[in-house]
């Protein structure tokens, strides 16, 4: 009966130290620490190792699909602590092997000092002894989220989750306590830039508490305001819309300078992602190259407005401007778009990732230097009149932008357009002998997709005011490419928060700003593999895409009953 | 004759494109030659720099179109399996100077270097077929194109956290300088022995391909996964053998490609990946002559092609608009030739 759970326990544990030795020796334990998860008792860096254990000890002590048998409580407590310790193992086989040997040649971060850190300083032997029980504990702990009722483990792991997020957000929540007057209750919460311990166990039984009451009585609540008469449903709607609003006009203001910059960078890529969420999402076209439209937006707006522009300076206005950069915009997406029309998806995302480079390579070499200022770059390109370029006043018109964008997304998504492009993505020869003008609706994402990105260009020059090619490289348009999917592709509110996480978060750990790209990377393997539908998908996508995998699964499943002859556990 | 008439407008826009910058370029050769301002020699030189960075290219190039052929899927991070060979070569070099042996046998360094880059390339590549597209067979398209990113952004950062994001210098073997002279042609040692020992590699492979009884399950494969399997081949062990020989090659190309560059560092896989797509789409995706071809034409054309059709026009630093020829070759491909050289026309 354990044979198979004990097998996996132990795959599980060697597997789950796997990922703490490699961010460990790609540095990023060793450059997080100096920032405190839990003031004064463990650094983000030292966790992170650890956060996998506790998810390996929580997959150990799942029930087994194949076999349909799930581990009783106390096997599943022993297998959860069996995989952590053996995480912990690995950890310390890591620690004692670059103690003993000097790889630093080729491993640079390996280095007596992370040993000494993931061994909490108390040197070989007891440390490892310390790995190994604490992996164990941990281990446990996950899997005693398999032993408690559902309701209760979805607090306890939301509660974990959030106040994570909490701590790591300390610059910003931080500095919104300060600004509101509440300095005493920031001091008491945070110390060192991470919660506190009173700070843990208040936010914590804040959020674990309320899960719990959401996911018990949730459901009353949704019915009582389904059962509300409609229009003071539509009351109820536009006072909450209301509110929003004014939080989000007042957000500046709260969170103060520093912050409002990141705010502003995080509305750019909402921008940038509700764009290419059009091309990717909507019309199912890959485009690796999205940067080039972001770029386009820039130039033409520094060349247009600014002084400093090499070639031409009419010296516009950047409300004057912006017209004529969104129609420059939308013929460069015809132009791109034409050529690449007839490619299959695969194809298409190198020559778009080709464009993109091109552009690139053009805006910086020297034969097109007399217009785009070569590598120097446009100067001086004048903020966006009323607005200053202050981040807190520049946000405003970032924040236009992004509303008006998420509205235009939406009501093209819901309209003929967005029908035929997801007749489209979904099957293309279907579409076209069902009367949908591919090529039309193509060009017509193209041209769409980069109207979006040159805006967001425009607003990026006129809130930086220099403009280089090295701000338009590939990684722009990775960046957007994964909050799309992290956040749910072909859905609006999917892409902001994909924003808020993927370009939000990392503002925040500035330590972490190196890892960035090795985390995306991450983020879309895993979520391709584990919810290719992202975190908020769209009902059409999720069904899209879970056919297939769903039909393989129930045959499994059907078929590893009839072997056996167990009765089969379906989730 | 055409099926609509808003293709025709599509077409001729296209043609239009394609046929100006093929007149741009014309005429630009025409100016820079009637210029006459760069000799014999140094066209002569420039030719034979690009087949060998050419064959570089046709090595990772392979491994794209063995990888489509059966899987129908671009393997996007195929660049970085490149990169980790270099980095692997780079420390089995550094470690054997290290411990002297680098001067007393620098042949027997070299060849075990490039047996360490081809196997761990391998091991790279079989463990990405294996964790990130397996779990993913039959996915939408757009699914395992996405992994493959993903894939390639862990890899190339990974070896950044790894390994620093310095540039490594390769120790020098002491084997690839001066020239020799074969019949009127000077060359230099190193691009020679690329040359060659490209050649070698892709004759292997053609010989593998065809001769095997694995080359004739692989063909089989590629022609009908489901029918191949009926008749009792392993398709994933084919598939598995293929991203392998992909691999090799590309970690064979990495040696090739320091012995070209002589340095290391953790994005050179980006460039030459793309371009060996490129290649790959030129001769013709799928087909493995013609990514050999495609190879050997685009590394040609990146060596001459900012000479020859940019120089003429007075354009200041023609070398910096290198990588936009490769880019351009690629897109005049796809209006023109979208089945590549060699290719079939596929129906959708």
């Amino acid at each position: 009966m354990g044979g198979p759970f004990l097998r996996r326990a132990i795959t599980t544990g060697l597997l789950g130290g796997i990922p703490g030795v490699h961010l460990s020796l790609v540095g990023m334990v060793t450059a997080l620490q100096t920032r405190e998860l839990i003031s004064g008792v463990v650094t983000i860096g030292t966790a992170i190792p650890f956060i996998f254990i506790i998810i390996a000890g929580w997959y150990a002590a799942g029930p087994d699909r194949a076999l349909g048998i799930k581990p009783s409580a106390i096997q599943a407590l022993g297998l959860g602590a069996l995989a952590g310790a053996l995480g912990g193992a690995v950890l310390a086989a890591m620690c004692l092997f670059i103690t003993a040997v000097d790889v630093r040649w080729i491993l640079v971060n390996a280095t007596p000092a992370l040993a000494e850190t993931l061994q909490f300083d108390q040197g070989p032997v007891v440390g490892s002894v310390l790995q190994v029980a604490i992996g164990a504990a941990l281990g446990a702990a996950g899997a005693s989220l398999r032993v408690m009722p559902a309701s209760v483990g979805r607090a306890v792991a939301v509660g974990g989750v959030v106040t994570l997020i909490v701590s790591v957000m300390e610059p910003f929540v931080g500095a919104v306590l300060r600004n509101l007057g509440l300095k005493d209750l920031q001091d008491v919460l945070y110390e060192g830039g991470g919660l506190t311990i009173v700070g843990w166990i208040v936010v914590y039984g804040l959020v674990a508490g309320g899960t719990y009451l959401w996911s018990t009585r949730g459901d009353r609540v949704r019915a009582r305001a389904d059962a509300l008469p409609p229009d003071r449903r539509r009351v109820a709607k536009i006072v909450v819309y209301g509110l929003l609003i004014a939080v989000l006009l007042l957000l500046p203001q709260i969170v103060g300078q520093r912050l409002s910059e990141v705010l502003g960078t995080i509305g750019l890529y909402i921008l940038l992602g509700l764009g290419l969420n059009i091309v990717v999402g909507f019309a199912g076209l890959l485009d690796l190259g999205y940067v080039a439209f972001f770029a386009v937006g820039a130039y033409a707006t520094a060349i247009l407005t600014s002084p400093a522009s090499p070639a031409f300076s009419p010296e516009l206005s950047f409300w004057t401007a912006l017209p004529i950069v969104i129609i420059v915009a939308a013929l460069v997406g015809l132009f791109i778009g034409a050529p690449v029309l007839r490619l299959r998806g695969d194809y298409l995302a190198i020559v778009t990732l080709g464009f993109g480079e091109i552009a690139r390579e053009v805006f910086k070499s020297q034969w097109a230097a007399p217009v785009t200022g070569g590598a120097q770059g446009i100067l001086s390109i004048p903020p966006p009149t009323p607005f200053e370029r202050d981040p807190q006043s520049i946000y405003y018109p970032i924040l236009f932008f992004c509303i008006l964008a998420a509205i235009a997304a939406t009501s093209l998504a819901a309209s003929r357009v967005g029908r035929a492009w997801n007749a489209m993505r979904e099957d293309e020869s279907v579409a076209e002998a069902t009367g949908v003008n591919t090529t039309f609706y193509k060009l017509l994402a193209f041209a769409l997709g980069a109207t979006f990105g040159c805006v967001a260009g425009a607003l990026f020059a006129t809130k930086i005011g220099v403009i280089y090619a090295d701000s338009f490289s590939i990684l722009v348009s990775i960046n957007a490419l994964a909050l799309i999917i992290l956040g749910g592709m072909g859905n609006i509110p999917g892409v902001i928060v994909g924003a808020l996480v993927l370009v939000g978060l990392p503002e925040f750990l500035r330590e972490f700003s190196e890892y960035r790209l090795l985390v995306y990377g991450i983020v879309l393997v895993v979520m391709m593999i584990l919810r290719p539908e992202g975190l908020l998908p769209s009902r059409s996508r999720r069904a899209e895409l879970h056919e297939h995998f769903d039909d393989d699964e129930e045959m499994y499943a059907e078929e590893a009953g009839e072997e056996t002859g167990r009765p089969v556990v379906t989730a | 004759m055409p099926r609509r008439f808003r293709f025709d407008v599509i077409t001729i826009f296209l043609w239009t494109l394609g046929g100006g910058i093929l007149l741009f370029a014309a005429y630009g050769a025409f100016l820079t030659l009637s210029a006459g301002r760069i000799s014999p020699e140094a066209w002569q030189s420039l030719v034979i720099a690009g087949i060998a960075l050419g064959s570089v290219y046709a090595l990772i190039a392979l491994g794209y179109t063995l990888v489509y052929g059966i899987l129908f899927m671009i393997n996007f991070a195929h660049g970085e399996v490149f990169m980790w060979g270099a980095f692997t070569a780079w420390f089995m070099a550094t470690g054997l100077q290290n411990v002297g042996a680098l001067e007393t046998n620098p042949v027997g360094v070299f060849i075990l270097t490039l047996i360490t880059a081809m196997i761990f390339s391998c091991i790279i590549a079989v463990l990405l077929e294996r964790i990130a597209y397996r779990p993913l067979r039959g996915a939408p398209r757009l699914v395992p194109l996405i992994t493959a990113i993903g894939a390639s952004l862990f890899l190339q950062y990974t070896a950044r956290g790894f390994f620093g994001s310095g540039v490594r210098a390769f120790p020098d073997f002491g084997l690839f300088e001066g020239t020799v002279q074969i019949g009127p042609i000077t060359m230099n040692v190193d691009r020679l022995i690329v040359i060659v020992a490209a050649i070698a590699l892709m004759l292997g492979l053609y010989f593998f391909i065809n001769r095997t009884r694995t080359g004739r399950a692989m063909r089989a494969v590629s022609e009908d996964k489901d029918v191949a399997a009926m008749m009792g081949i392993n398709v994933d062990r084919i598939i598995v053998t293929t991203f392998a020989i992909g691999g090799v090659l590309a970690g064979a190309a990495a040696i090739l490609y320091t012995i070209l560059f002589n340095s290391v560092h953790f994005y050179m896989g980006f460039l030459p990946g793309i371009k060996a797509f490129t290649a790959a789409v030129l001769g013709g995706i799928g087909n493995i002559i013609g990514a050999a071809l495609g190879g050997l034409i685009l590394g040609v054309l990146e060596q001459v092609g900012p000479n020859l059709f940019l120089t003429g026009y007075g354009i200041p630093s023609p070398n910096q608009l290198q990588d936009v020829i490769a880019f351009t070759v690629l897109v005049l491909v796809l209006i023109f030739r979208p089945q590549g050289l060699l290719g079939r026309r596929e129906n959708q």
